[in-house]
Order: C-alpha cells, then sequence, then structure tokens
C-alpha cells in the first residue's frame, strides 16, 4: 500500500510559500494567488483521496480503523530513546482533519483571489496562507508528540504574520503581538508538559507515549505516577500542562484574550485560521492524548469546566458586542468550549466515547458554517467599508448570496435541523445528559444564548434600519460567491455524515440517531432566541437599547469582556515591567555595572595616589634609599635581637 | 588535512592586507582569503565526516614549542572543534562583506578582522592549552583596537572596559592553566590528551577549576561578569559586534567545555550547581533587562547574555545532550547574533538611529532587510525551522534529564524565558518593521549585495542547522558522549 502521496498534501503548501516568500514580490506578483490555489487545490484533491482510501479501502483489524505512520525520519536525537521523529500518522482525526483544513483552506484561497485584490503585498499574502496550510497540515498529521510542538510554534507564527498582515496599523501589530505572546505562554505549558511526559514514558512517539502510560502495569506508568508534587502526580501534571498549551490556542478561559484582537488581520484569515482551523488545534491535541486524558480524572475535569466556563462566558459576551468580526470570534470560542467539554464527557472506548464523537463532530460541521459566516463577513465589510453593527442594516436587498448564506450559517450554529450544527450539538448534549447534568443544563442555557446573539448580528445586518448605499452596488464576484455558496452547502448537508461510522474514540463504529423527544427542548430553546432576537432587532427600533440601559453597571462589565484585557495590561505593563523588567536593568547599569566601574576608579585613584613615588628624580630616589636603609637598620637593631 | 592550514592562512591575508597597494584592494584580498577559509573549513568537516568513527582527535600534529616547559604546538580537532571553526569562517566571511563600505583606515581594518580570526581557529584547533591560552589572547587584542579606532559612542571607555574585563578573564584562566600544568602527575604537560589521562588531585581542581571556567566564563557573559557585553557591543563597529559575539564568546564557552570541565572533572561536579544558579539567573535576569532596552544593539547585547546561559546551563547540567545542546547552543547563536548585528547595522547605517522609538514602518521602505530582520528575530525566539529552536530544545531536555529538583526549577525557570524572549523580539520588531512609518525615513534604500551575500550567508547556516539538525548533532554527540563517558569515570 503506497501512501506517500499523504506526504504531498503539506508540500504543496510549503511550496506555495518558498515561491511566493522568495519570487513572489518581485516577479510573481498576482500570480501567486493562482500558484496559491492550484497548490491547494491539489492537497485537497489528494485529501479527499486519502479519506477515501483510509476510510473505505483500508483493512480493518477486527472492526477497527488502525492507525498507520507513514515516513518515520529521524530528525533531532536526543538521547538513544527521545528523539524527534517527523512523520505522518494516519488515524480517523487525523484524516477527517486533513480534510477539513485543505478545504476550508482552498475555500479561502479562492476568497482572497478576489478580496485581497490589488494588495501591495498580495505575494506576500499568499505565502503566508502556504506557511499557515502547510503547518496546520503537519500539525494534523503528528506522529510525535514534538513534531506537533513544532508545528504548533509554526502555526502560531503565521497567525502572526497574518494578523499583522496591515503592518503599517499599530493596532494590528499590538494585535498580531498579543496573540503570539500569550498563546506562548500557554507553550510554555506545553513544553514542559512534554518533558515531564517524555522523561518518564521515555519516548516522544505518540503511538509508544499513549501505548506506555495507558498500561497501569507497565514500569512508566508506575514511575510517573508514583511520588506527586502539590498531591497531584506527574502524569496528571503533565498533562494538565499539555492542556494548558492547548486552551490557550484554543482560547479558552482564561487565555481568550487574543482571539478578539485577532480580527485586525484581513477577514479571510479569521475564516480560516481563527474560526476553522488552528483554533480547534487545542482540541486536536486533547483528543489526540485522549486515551490519557480519559484515564486522568483531574485532567479530564480540567478540560470539560474550562470548556463549559469558555462556553458560557464567551456566549454572555457575544450578545453585547457590535463589531462582526467580534460577534463570530466570541462564538468561535463559545463553540470551541463546547468542543472541549465535550471531550471530557468520554471515556475511552465503546458507548461512553460518545462525548468523543460529538466533539470531532462539532469541530467538523463547525468549521463549515463558521468559515462561511466570516467569509460572509468579509463580503459584507467589502461591501460597507466597516466593522461595525451600527454602520449596516437593510443589506439582503443588495447582499442576495451573502444574505441566504449567512443565514444557514447562522441556522446550522443555532442547531436547527436539518442543518449540520443541529446534529453535532445534539451529540454533545446527549454526551452531557449522560455524564454530567450540571453541564449538560449550562450547554443547553448556552445554545439558547447563542442562537440569540447570531440572530442579533443576522437581523442587525439584513434588516433592521434601511440601508443608505451610495454608489456602487456591486455584490461580489465568483471567486467570492462560490466558496460561500459551496460552504452554505456543506452547513447544511455535513451534518448528514454518519460521523459514528468513521471518527470515534477507539475506531470502531458507534451509531449515533436523533432521539426526536429529546431534541425537542434545545430546538426549541433555540427558536426561543431567535424569537426575541427577531422582537428585538429586525426592524429598527429602541427596545434593545432601552434594555442595555436597564441592566445599567452589568452590561458595562459585559460589554467590556469582564475587564479581563485592562487585567492583562495591569499585570504585564504594572507588575511585570515596573517590578521586574525596570529593576533588572537598573540594577544591571548602577550595581552590577556600578561595582565594575567602582572597582576601576579606585584602582585609578589608588595608582593616581601613589604615582608620585615614580617621579624619575634621582634625589627623591636617594632620599628612598636612604630611608629605607635606616627603616632596615632599625628593625635589625631592635626588633630582631 | 594539516590544520596548521588555518592559521597560515589567515595570517598569510594579514600581511597580503598590509602590502596592498591601494586601498581597495584589501577588502578583496580579506574577502578573498576568508573565502577560501570557508571552503577549507567545509572540506574539512567533510573529511572528518568520512573518517571511521573515533574519539581521538583527528589530523594531530604535534611539534615542541618550547621544551624547558614541555610546552607543545599541538593541533587536533573533533566534532566540537569543527562546529565552531564552521561557524567561524561563516561569521568571518560575512563580517568582511558587511564592512565592505569601511572607508576609514580600511587596510588595518580588514588586517585586524582577519587576524582575529586567525587567533579563533588557533584556539579552537589546539590541544595544548597553553597554545591555546596564547590564541586566545591574539584573538582578544585587536577588539580593543577596532572599538577604540572605528566604534561609535563612548567607544574608548567601551573599549577599555571590554579590554580589561576579558584581560581579567584571561588572568583568571593563565592561574587555572598552570595550576593545572603544576599539579598534573608525572611530568608537568600542557596537552589537553595527557591531561585527560592523568587524573588531577580532587583538591587542586577545587582550587583551580573556579579559576579556569570564572575565566573562560567572563568571555561568554557569565553573570556576574557580563557587563562588558552591552558597552562593548554598543561601541563596535559593525563587523567588531558581529565577531564579539559570533566568534569571541564561544571561546569562552568552548573553554568552559573544553579545559575546565573536561579536565576537573570533580571539580564540574562540585560546582555544576553554582553554575546552573548563575546560568539560569543571565537566562531570566538577562531576557527581563533586553525587555527594557530601547536601543537595538543594547536589546542583541543583552538577549546575547540570555542565549549564552543556555550554553553554560547546558554545560552545568552535565548530561551528554545538556552538552550537546550547549555546543549546538554556540553555533546556532553565533550565527544568528552575528546576523542580528548584521541587519542592525544596516538598520543603523541608513537612519543613523539604534533607537527603536525613532524607527518604524521600515518594511515598507526595505522590505529585504526587514525579513532578515524578522526571520533573525523569530530565530532567537527559537521558531521551528530556525537554529534556536533545535539548540534551546537541545539543552532543555538534555537539563531535564537530571531528575534533582534543584535541576528541575532551574530548567523551568530557563524555559521560562521563551516568553519574555517573545515579548522582546516582538516589541522590537513591532516598533521598528512595523507600524506607521517615520516619514524621513521614506527616502532609504534597501540592501546593497554585498549586504545581501551576507545575510543570505549566515541564513543559509541557520537554516541548514534548523532544517535538518541532524548533521549538527551527528557531528557533536559522538564528542559530548566521551566527555560525559569522561567525567563519570
Amino acid at each position: 500500500m503506497n501512501e506517500y502521496y499523504v506526504l504531498l498534501i503539506p508540500i504543496l503548501p510549503l511550496a506555495s510559500f518558498v515561491l511566493s516568500g522568495i519570487f513572489g514580490r518581485k516577479y510573481l506578483k498576482e500570480f501567486s494567488g493562482t500558484i496559491g490555489t492550484v497548490a491547494l487545490l491539489a492537497s485537497a484533491i489528494l485529501s479527499l483521496l486519502v479519506a477515501k482510501h483510509y476510510f473505505f479501502d483500508t483493512e480493518k483489524v477486527n472492526g477497527a480503523y488502525q492507525s498507520i505512520v507513514l515516513m518515520n525520519h529521524t530528525w533531532l536525537s536526543f538521547t538513544p530513546n527521545i528523539s524527534i521523529q517527523i512523520g505522518a500518522l494516519l488515524d480517523p482525526i487525523s484524516v477527517m482533519m486533513l480534510v477539513v483544513v485543505t478545504f476550508v483552506s482552498l475555500m479561502v484561497h479562492i476568497f482572497s483571489l478576489e478580496y485581497m485584490k490589488g494588495e501591495e503585498r498580495f505575494a506576500t499574502y499568499y505565502a503566508f496562507l502556504g506557511l499557515f496550510t502547510f503547518s496546520m497540515l503537519g500539525l494534523v498529521l503528528s506522529s510525535n508528540i514534538f513534531q506537533i510542538y513544532m508545528s504548533w510554534e509554526l502555526v502560531g507564527v503565521s497567525s502572526f504574520l497574518l494578523i499583522g498582515y496591515y503592518f503599517e496599523k499599530p493596532s494590528a501589530v499590538a494585535a498580531a503581538k498579543k496573540a503570539f505572546i500569550v498563546t506562548r505562554f500557554a507553550d510554555l505549558g506545553f513544553l514542559i508538559g512534554i518533558l515531564i511526559l517524555s522523561f518518564h514514558a521515555e519516548t516522544l512517539d505518540f503511538k509508544l507515549l499513549i501505548a506506555k502510560l495507558v498500561d497501569t502495569h507497565s514500569p512508566e506508568y508506575l514511575s510517573i505516577t508514583t511520588g506527586s508534587f502539590l498531591g497531584v502526580s506527574a502524569l496528571t501534571w503533565g498533562l494538565c500542562l499539555i492542556f494548558m498549551g492547548g486552551a490557550g490556542k484554543s482560547a479558552m478561559f482564561p487565555l481568550h484574550i487574543w482571539l478578539p484582537d485577532a480580527m485586525e488581520g484581513p477577514t479571510p484569515v479569521s475564516a480560516l485560521i481563527h474560526a476553522a482551523t488552528m483554533v480547534v488545534a487545542g482540541v486536536f491535541l486533547v483528543a489526540r492524548l485522549f486515551p490519557l486524558f480519559s484515564n486522568d480524572e483531574i485532567a479530564l475535569h480540567l478540560v470539560g469546566y474550562v470548556g463549559i466556563i469558555s462556553s458560557m462566558f464567551a456566549a454572555i459576551i457575544a450578545c453585547t458586542q457590535t463589531d462582526i468580526k467580534r460577534v463570530l470570534a466570541f462564538s468561535t470560542m463559545s463553540q470551541i468550549g463546547y468542543m472541549m467539554f465535550s471531550l471530557s464527557m468520554a471515556k475511552y472506548g465503546g458507548e461512553n466515547g460518545l462525548g468523543y464523537l460529538a466533539s470531532m463532530f462539532h469541530l467538523f460541521t463547525h468549521a463549515f458554517f463558521k468559515s462561511l459566516m466570516f467569509l460572509g463577513a468579509g463580503v459584507i465589510i467589502h461591501f460597507v467599508h466597516n466593522n461595525d453593527m451600527s454602520a449596516m442594516g437593510g443589506l439582503r436587498k443588495y447582499l442576495p448570496v451573502t444574505n441566504i448564506t449567512f443565514l444557514i450559517g447562522c441556522l446550522a450554529i443555532s442547531g436547527i435541523p436539518p442543518f449540520a450544527g443541529f446534529f453535532s450539538k445534539e451529540e454533545i448534549l446527549t454526551a452531557c445528559s449522560h455524564e454530567n447534568k450540571t453541564i449538560y443544563w449550562l450547554a443547553l442555557l448556552t445554545s439558547g444564548l447563542t442562537a440569540f446573539y447570531m440572530f442579533r448580528l443576522y437581523f442587525s445586518i439584513f434588516w433592521n434600519k434601511e440601508a443608505h448605499i451610495h454608489g456602487h452596488h456591486y455584490e461580489a464576484g465568483w471567486a467570492m460567491k462560490l466558496p460561500l455558496i459551496l460552504l452554505a452547502i456543506l452547513s447544511i448537508g455535513a451534518g448528514l455524515v454518519p460521523f459514528g461510522q468513521f471518527v470515534t474514540s477507539d475506531g470502531l463504529v458507534l451509531p449515533t440517531h436523533v432521539d426526536l423527544a429529546f431534541s425537542a427542548l434545545p430546538v426549541s430553546l433555540a427558536l426561543i432566541g431567535i424569537a426575541i432576537a427577531w422582537i428585538l432587532y429586525k426592524d429598527e427600533n429602541s427596545k434593545s437599547t432601552s434594555i442595555a440601559t436597564s441592566l445599567g453597571g452589568l452590561y458595562t462589565i459585559i460589554y467590556n469582556k469582564f475587564y479581563f484585557d485592562e487585567l492583562y495590561i495591569f499585570i504585564t505593563k504594572k507588575i511585570i515591567f515596573n517590578l521586574i523588567g525596570q529593576p533588572a536593568a537598573w540594577i544591571d547599569r548602577n550595581i552590577i555595572d556600578g561595582t565594575v566601574n567602582l572597582t576601576a576608579t579606585v584602582t585609578a585613584s589608588i595608582s593616581e595616589s601613589i604615582k608620585g613615588i615614580q617621579s624619575g628624580k634621582l634625589q627623591q630616589y636617594l632620599l628612598y634609599f636612604f630611608g629605607g636603609v635606616a627603616a632596615l637598620a632599625l628593625f635589625f637593631i631592635y626588633l630582631i635581637k | 588535512m594539516n590544520l596548521s592550514l588555518f592559521i597560515i592562512l589567515p595570517i598569510v591575508t594579514c600581511l597580503a592586507i598590509l602590502f596592498a597597494t591601494a586601498k581597495e584592494q584589501g577588502k578583496w584580498i580579506a574577502l578573498f582569503g576568508s573565502s577560501v577559509q570557508l571552503i577549507l573549513t567545509i572540506i574539512l568537516f567533510l573529511q572528518y565526516n568520512s573518517l571511521p568513527a573515533s574519539t581521538a582527535p583527528a589530523f594531530q600534529f604535534d611539534a615542541v614549542w618550547y621544551p624547558a616547559w614541555n610546552i607543545h604546538y599541538h593541533v587536533g580537532v573533533d566534532g566540537i572543534s569543527i562546529a565552531m571553526m564552521l561557524l567561524t569562517a561563516f561569521v568571518v566571511v560575512a563580517g568582511v562583506l558587511v564592512s565592505w563600505s569601511q572607508e576609514t583606515l580600511s587596510k588595518e581594518f580588514f588586517f585586524l578582522l582577519i587576524l582575529l580570526s586567525a587567533g579563533a581557529y588557533g584556539f579552537f584547533i589546539s590541544l595544548d592549552i597553553f597554545t591555546l591560552f596564547f590564541f586566545l589572547e591574539v584573538a582578544v587584542l585587536p577588539k580593543f583596537l577596532l572599538i577604540g579606532i572605528w566604534g561609535s559612542g563612548r567607544k574608548e571607555y567601551s573599549a577599555m572596559k571590554l579590554a580589561l574585563m576579558l584581560m581579567a578573564g584571561s588572568g583568571l584562566v593563565f592561574v587555572g592553566l598552570t595550576g593545572i600544568y603544576f599539579q598534573s602527575s608525572g611530568a608537568h604537560s600542557f596537552d589537553m590528551l595527557v591531561l585527560s589521562q592523568s587524573h588531577l588531585p580532587v583538591k587542586a581542581q577545587m582550587i583551580y577549576f573556579p579559576f579556569a571556567f570564572v575565566g573562560f566564563g567572563i568571555f561568554t557573559a557569565l553573570f556576574p561578569f557580563h557587563t562588558w557585553v552591552p558597552d562593548g557591543h554598543s561601541s563596535a563597529p559593525t563587523a567588531g559586534s558581529m565577531f564579539l559575539a559570533g566568534i569571541s564568546m564561544k571561546l569562552g564557552g568552548y573553554g568552559c567545555l573544553r579545559v575546565a570541565t573536561y579536565l576537573m572533572p570533580e571539580g564540574a561536579h562540585y560546582y555544576a550547581p553554582y553554575i546552573i544558579a548563575l546560568a539560569t539567573i543571565a537566562i531570566i535576569y538577562g531576557a527581563f533587562a533586553t525587555m527594557m532596552q530601547k536601543d537595538l544593539k543594547y536589546i542583541n547585547a543583552y538577549s546575547s547574555v540570555s542565549h549564552c546561559g543556555f550554553v553554560l546551563l547546558g554545560i552545568g547540567m552535565l548530561t551528554k545532550t545538556s552538552i550537546t545542546g550547549a555546543v549546538m547552543q554556540m553555533v546556532s547563536h553565533g550565527l544568528m547574533t552575528a546576523l542580528f548585528f548584521a541587519v542592525i547595522g544596516m538598520v543603523y547605517g541608513r537612519t543613523h538611529t539604534r533607537l527603536v522609538e525613532k524607527m518604524g514602518g521600515l518594511l515598507k521602505v526595505m522590505p529585504f532587510i526587514s525579513t532578515i530582520f524578522v526571520l533573525v528575530g523569530l530565530c532567537s525566539l527559537g521558531l521551528p525551522g530556525l537554529s534556536g529552536f533545535v539548540a534551546e530544545m537541545t539543552v532543555f531536555v538534555g537539563s531535564w534529564q537530571n531528575p534533582d529538583a534543584y535541576y528541575r526549577i532551574a530548567t523551568i525557570l530557563s524555559c521560562a524565558s521563551i516568553v519574555v524572549t517573545a515579548v522582546y523580539i516582538l516589541r522590537a520588531t513591532g516598533r521598528t518593521i512595523m507600524g506607521p512609518i517615520n516619514t524621513e525615513h521614506l527616502i532609504l534604500t534597501d540592501a546593497t549585495w554585498t549586504e545581501k551575500t551576507a545575510s543570505i550567508l549566515l541564513l543559509v547556516g541557520i537554516l541548514a542547522i534548523g532544517t535538518a539538525p541532524f548533521w549538527l548533532t551527528n557531528l557533536i554527540a559522538p564528542v559530548s558522549n566521551d566527555i560525559i563517558q569522561h567525567l563519570a569515570r
């Protein structure tokens, strides 16, 4: 079986990056877009082939999908056992992610052909997209935990470069820095987690690592669980720290602060990186190490509670934001929270693995409808030249295609049947209702809020007040419409994929079914949310503002995102800069270097004071000589008898 | 290959520069000589790789130099010295190229640059520690003149400070060397191979290890003897800074490993916790101090203090992997920081300022220089694919192999510096390369061909390590394995 063409999937975008990066600015220019798009088209087709091959043609063992490792090349060897192997690991989740990443990336490449047209750094933009896609595919395919860490850093830096694409805008630069530094801080946890696990398991390879640490009788397992630090075993510490990395990348509370600001980047970038692919890397990481997480109660609880808190928190904030991209950003954070707590509702294998399946299913459907909405937002922003809802309204007449596709996206995320989000959310809620009632009720409440804020957004953009659009009435060309339409089709159809046939915690088939009686509650909650949004925002009225005013201080707190940005600024500026950085720099210049200079000064002044002795005057020297003779004479006469 | 070529060739180049008739000839001769040297070093590397594996130094040559004291001119190379020579060769060619527009006393300038490189090569190939010390001094003195004559700012002060502190370091080293010499059993010897066989009394090691280690440590910015670094760098001409950070600071790290640690194993084990403490302080404290700097050269100088801390940390951790990592960090940091100083020099040559707040949006007018700036910044903050990442990770993983809690805490603190590094690198990049452009800078031009060649040369080195680190680890790891086995005896 030759599956080496899998390796071409990440290599093609890399080639596009290298070509456009080196030759783009001077020679290729506009042509870079075509190169990138063609490369991605090839990658997407190859991914589909791989998926077909993997899911349908490869023989299962005992009914379960096997994980296949291709090309395990030693890249950097630390110790005889611990080394970074570069390879490609094919298993249900990585194959699913291959399809999602290449497809969404392809859509964004096509969309950008028109959206970014005329930009001075058009080629650079495509180079960065290629770099990002390469890194993300590398992340997905990683067979080694250090390989995933490397790809992790690379997606981080691509995200930095793309957020800071409009580099002359100070706000974009600040947002790019913030995104990188916050995730870097989280990655510190990831790195230490890797060090802990690899030290005890003596391997960095995913398959071996999991095999060794799942077996409760293996010496590695005993070594990592005996002894504890602060009452928690090394295994739990390792997993929690690794999850810290995941939480940073996936913008989970309290490391979420970078995601809303990241919207400074070009909108198609937000669709690709900050909605569909990079931000779900944290979920993917937990899923990748799921056999370990599912064995560790504390780590799994941490994942669950961080997930549900982020989900609620973001949904509440999303209800008050007015920048359409920020609303979408918070909704992304909220939906990723769903995926996280859904994972924590699962155990490894069998019926109990429903939460795992549901999480991956939601990741799959969310990628389509969220990138659809971001691209839709791109069309809207292109049209109105403004990000703020208040500048919009009544756009349905001008943007018919966007209107319909955006509506489909909103219905999908709200969980209205038969749209994609309904099916995946249903599985998540089912898993929760079996496992943890508190989380179940909170999740239900959040799904009602989701429907409300999404339709608040929808009505404010496309209905509400009449638009006053002057000049051109041109929605968009095919390059921008086609991705919208394709993604809309998937937002309707993706839920019908029998996901349990393909992606489950143990590779065995887990049939899923929709229970009408169970669905009634979440769907009616979603409908209530939509209805409230309809009342408040469909027509221009002052109801919403009067509600906001009546909430008073509470509204202000939520609108300001619970002042988390201010808190972080306080910590970095006031504490780290003023209390650590400034003193360190001051001590260095004044105390340490001061001592060095003092030594020099003292030496100089001593020599200054004694240099008079070397006067060169013969009489003086003669005086010293006789003085010395006299002193010695006295010394010998009186002291030594 | 005859290793003496590596000393003879730079000296011949130096003489040729002195006898050059036209001013213009000096730089061409320097470029030619250093390029030949680079090719020779690559050939040496390839030849060494094709030799059968052995722990003994290759291509040895031994001649008595001063019989009364049993001083030999004994040279030989192994994986670590070849790695350091490759670094030197790259930095020298790049340093000559970026100094292309040097107008004042240009012959003398290139003469000193090449002389300095002769000292560095001699240092890395010496197996006799007296000869090694001799070449160490050859590599120090030109620096005083380079800064004092071609420097900027408070150049006399900086030149004096640097020379005095490095001389103090040399003094300590010399005490250590003579201690080793007189305490060695049997016939007194300076020969490393002989010394490593004869066991130095433990008491003597306890006394002389700190001398040798701190002495060499001053060269590699051992806390708290690092203050020459910021002043020296900020006043030095671009090539001077490149040589200083890219080569001179590595002489110290190499000496700490080869002379102090290798020849005095018990001393190394005894003092390791102190070394680790100082290294960790340097890493963290250097990083925080960098965060507050406003001058690009100070930023890179302080970040060098932090990055060289990894070298000392790796040595102090005394595991095979951490020592491999320390050597990789020396090579990586040498290339990276040389490139960083080169870029800073290019920016300064155009904007006539090194203050971060006076710049902004340079990407708009100098895309090439800005791209290199960003790449080298990313290398410094440890981006995978560039050399900094592999070196730092090797040090971290190697350090973690020490299960003791004290070592673990030091490792975690050192790891934490990757966040601080990201902060200062992105701050510097955000303020100079990105952001709104200073309108006075709109007329500036991008890099010249020599500057481009120099940058690409160093970048190739960085990428070669970053994307395919195995060739470097294969070169270093057998030697560090040998060192660890020697230390365990």
